[in-house]
């Protein structure tokens, strides 16, 4: 039997209302383990005979939120929420941290699969006694902090109906007025400010009139195979992670300086630079001014990377959100040309609650006033002066991206598509000011310095795109590669909690001691890790029905990523075009790609993959 | 006047880990069970984390309360300890509870109360170890002050989120 899994999945159709209960067969456990894995099979199973057809904001789609094996027993739990990405038209897996994976297990499920379309805005609330579809006419077009508050509130209550004394608030996956638009970047939110914000997962939702998934388990987690050494391990590792203290004393949320003025990695203006030394828009002025809780963490976390920011006096009084998170930090600061912590800390929350990913809302709006400063969108065309620094014409144009109103309506349509659009109006090429891999904007983190991104293919060859969280990287073994990340988002934790010395040893033990399978590192880099990779790698070249990517053609960087870096100390570095393809080509072959980037038919019949090898036959 | 062990409890440096509730399971229940953990993390509006476990009260109402003589206190410990055979599940304590903080096991249905783990309790272990120190134990004498520490969740995050958010606090639980 196997451990550390619920041993069921919610399968809910929206058209009929229909909810059933699946298992899924240990061998399907066995080889795609959870989260981004398991969400690649299911896919590939219900839809890949006819991929390129499957509209991603259609009925047709699949809505996946999936844990994994380790998930809330591994410190930091998250969910994996995933299906046909309406940016990359591929399989992305987007990891958020999140109660709700914990309390989705709890009650009995190790994740929840969603298709069609609800007539009217509905929720799902999932307890122990299984699934509901409720109705949330009075939460569509909420904000996220009316959403938690009115959800919190009306399943407390109800849980209190049946159980004397104070209940606890569950868990919630939601989308903002973004995601009910059908922005193609809008994210699925959770805790008001966590977000899966890759892949564009909050537009699926809203297609589907979902609003929001919440759950609630009375349930003690699942079995594990071997409790005492889960035990001992969970102690173990844990106290590694409380020794990193730099890490959990300031989070993520002092890079806005360093990655800038140290490794010229930063995104500033559209990434038009990526070096800035602007003192003021250090940690320090973050913390002191707006910290309100300095640690502040998941379920079984102890790293704490989050701090919660909340602005106490004048206009944007009230606004709270985390500290901003470095990524948020750079795209809604620096990459706006904006250099003052209370403008990104509002920005930040205003993006939370309107349920943007704020990285990709801050790569669209940044790619809209580069085009504004170049004189190819006019005032005339926004209806403001969208100049570098205005915090409140970015405030301004994310509501009118989130209400698709006027030119927000086009670039609600993500940075890549807004490109092909303009480009079409005003006959220009804006998509050389698209920084974008595959229709993801590019996470925070350049590769021109090679300071901080060393592969140069980082984002070119993986297949989801600008996600910075899973890279291609050379070899294909090593610890920040993409088929590394996929173990972290197929066993679902949080992939934070890998990096001080030693643990990263230990997690194959995890795997082992909660599955009761013996998880071999060669094995995964050399076999399972491969199906899944290989999968979404075939799905991403299929894509369709709008967007295909060309073999080959379309693994290249950002124009930008070519323009050597204009200042700081590392003015004058990009890699070149024919450094970037050989590292290209030599990671096609590492990872079993053809030359033209496509999975190899021996390689895919090795592994069982019969039907992905049949179905690629099309582009071969 | 006798000192005993009682947990000091600082809502606003909890981070919400609720490893306490994890250590806490694995200790009574053998599994990572958090609905069935003696300490328990309300957190009804992200960042408001409130920390409810028995606060001890000098008078204990719940004892009181209980028709069936299922609870009594520690000698040692001055915990309250549960009699699992005799409580019907009746409920009565936790209404006698000024912060309602008993609750019926999710498993069989019998009142639930910390009982400090005998004088050493696990939660407090890993909160400290973790330098957050929300939870920590002291030995000092029974005093009144204690039963002020039994409220209701949504009462405490009231207070809590003013803190946090200032006027915004008002609006968010």
């Amino acid at each position: 039997m196997p451990r550390g899994y619920a041993g069921k999945i919610l399968d809910v159709d929206l058209i009929e209302g229909r909810i059933r209960e699946v298992k899924l067969p240990w061998k399907t456990l066995e080889d795609f383990f959870g989260g981004r894995g398991l969400a690649a099979k299911i896919l590939w199973d219900r839809l890949g005979d006819h991929w390129s057809e499957v509209d991603p904001l259609g009925p047709e789609n699949l809505l996946i939120a999936l844990t994994g094996p380790l998930t809330a027993f591994y410190p930091g739990s998250r969910v994996c929420v995933s299906g046909k990405s309406p940016l990359s038209n591929g399989v992305v897996g987007s990891t958020t941290s999140t109660e709700f994976a914990m309390e989705l297990k709890a009650a009995g499920y190790d994740g929840v699969i969603v298709s069609g379309r609800a007539e009217k805005p509905v929720y799902l609330l999932i307890t122990d006694e299984g699934c509901d579809i409720r109705d949330a006419g009075h939460l569509w077009g909420k904000t996220g902090e009316e959403t938690i508050r009115l959800l919190n509130r009306e399943v407390r209550e109800e849980l209190q109906r049946s159980r004397r004394g104070p209940q606890r608030e569950p868990g919630i996956l939601y989308i903002g007025p973004a995601g009910e638009n059908k922005v193609r970047n809008a994210a699925v939110m959770t805790k008001l400010f966590h977000a899966a914000g890759y892949g564009g997962y909050g537009a699926v939702m809203g297609s589907k009139n979902l609003k929001a998934i919440a759950a609630k388990g009375f349930s003690p987690l699942p079995e594990v195979a071997a409790p005492e050494t889960v035990r001992i391990l969970w102690r173990e590792v844990h106290r590694e992670l409380i020794k990193r203290d730099r890490m959990r004393r300031w989070g993520t949320g002092y890079g806005g300086y360093y990655v800038a003025a140290d490794t010229s990695s930063e995104p500033v203006r559209n990434w038009q630079e990526e070096w800035h030394d602007e003192r003021r828009f250090g940690g320090p002025n973050f913390q002191f001014r707006f910290w309100v809780k300095p640690y502040h963490a998941d379920f079984n976390c102890t790293t704490s990377c989050m701090k919660i920011s909340c602005i106490k006096t004048g206009r944007w009084k009230g606004d709270i959100t985390d500290m901003p998170d470095y990524e948020l930090e750079a795209y809604l600061g620096p990459n706006l040309g904006i250099f003052n912590p209370e403008d990104v800390v509002h920005l930040s929350a205003v993006i939370d609650n309107l349920g943007h990913s704020g990285i990709n809302i801050g790569n669209t709006m940044a790619f809209a006033a580069e085009l504004y400063q170049r004189g190819i969108l006019t005032e005339e065309d926004i209806g403001f002066k969208l100049e570098w620094g205005d915090a409140e014409a970015f405030d301004r144009l994310a509501h009118m991206i989130a209400r698709r109103e006027g030119i927000g309506d086009i670039l609600a349509e993500g940075t890549y598509r807004a490109a092909l659009k303009i480009s079409e109006m005003k006959g220009v090429d804006a998509l050389r000011y698209a920084v974008v891999a595959k229709g993801i904007g590019i996470g925070a983190h350049g590769i021109r310095s090679g300071r901080d991104y060393p592969a140069i293919h980082s984002y070119c060859c993986s297949v989801q795109g600008g996600d910075h969280t899973s890279i291609a990287y050379n070899p294909i073994d090593h610890m920040r590669s993409e088929l590394t990340t996929i173990l972290h988002d197929s066993g679902v934790y949080c992939m934070f909690n890998i990096y001080p010395p030693g643990v990263f040893d230990l997690l194959w033990d995890f795997f082992t001691a909660v599955r009761g399978w013996r998880l071999d590192p060669e094995e995964w880099y050399s076999t399972q890790a491969r199906r899944i990779i290989h999968i979404q790698r075939a799905a991403l070249l299929l894509g369709g029905p709008d967007v295909r990517w060309r073999p080959w053609l379309d693994d290249v960087n950002p124009e930008r990523f070519y323009e050597p870096l204009p200042t700081g100390p590392y003015r004058g570095m990009a890699p070149g075009k024919g450094r970037v393809e050989e590292e290209v080509k030599r990671y096609y072959q590492l990872i079993g790609w053809d030359e033209r980037g496509i999975p190899k038919s021996e390689e895919l019949q090795r592994l069982g993959l019969d039907s992905v090898n049949r179905k690629l036959e099309e582009i071969r | 006047m006798e000192r005993t062990v009682w947990i000091v409890r600082d809502h606003l440096r909890c981070t919400g880990c609720r490893r306490c509730e994890i250590a806490c399971s694995l200790h009574h229940e053998g599994r990572i069970w958090p609905e069935a953990s003696r300490i328990r993390i309300f957190m009804p509006f992200p960042g408001v984390e409130v920390i409810h476990l028995c606060a001890q009260c000098d008078d204990y109402p719940c004892v009181e309360a209980c028709p069936v003589e299922a609870l009594r206190v520690d000698e040692k410990t001055k915990a309250v300890l549960v009699d699992r055979e005799r409580c019907t599940g009746c409920e009565a304590c936790i209404e006698a509870c000024p912060g309602q903080v008993p609750f019926l096991h999710p498993g069989d249905g019998k009142a639930v109360i910390c009982d400090l783990c005998g004088g050493d309790p696990e939660c407090v272990k890993v909160c400290v170890e973790a330098g957050y120190r929300a939870i920590y134990a002291v030995e000092e004498e029974v005093n009144v002050n204690r039963k002020l520490f039994a409220r209701p969740p949504l009462e405490v995050a009231q207070d809590i989120a003013v803190n946090l958010y200032g006027e915004k606090g008002l609006e968010v639980i």
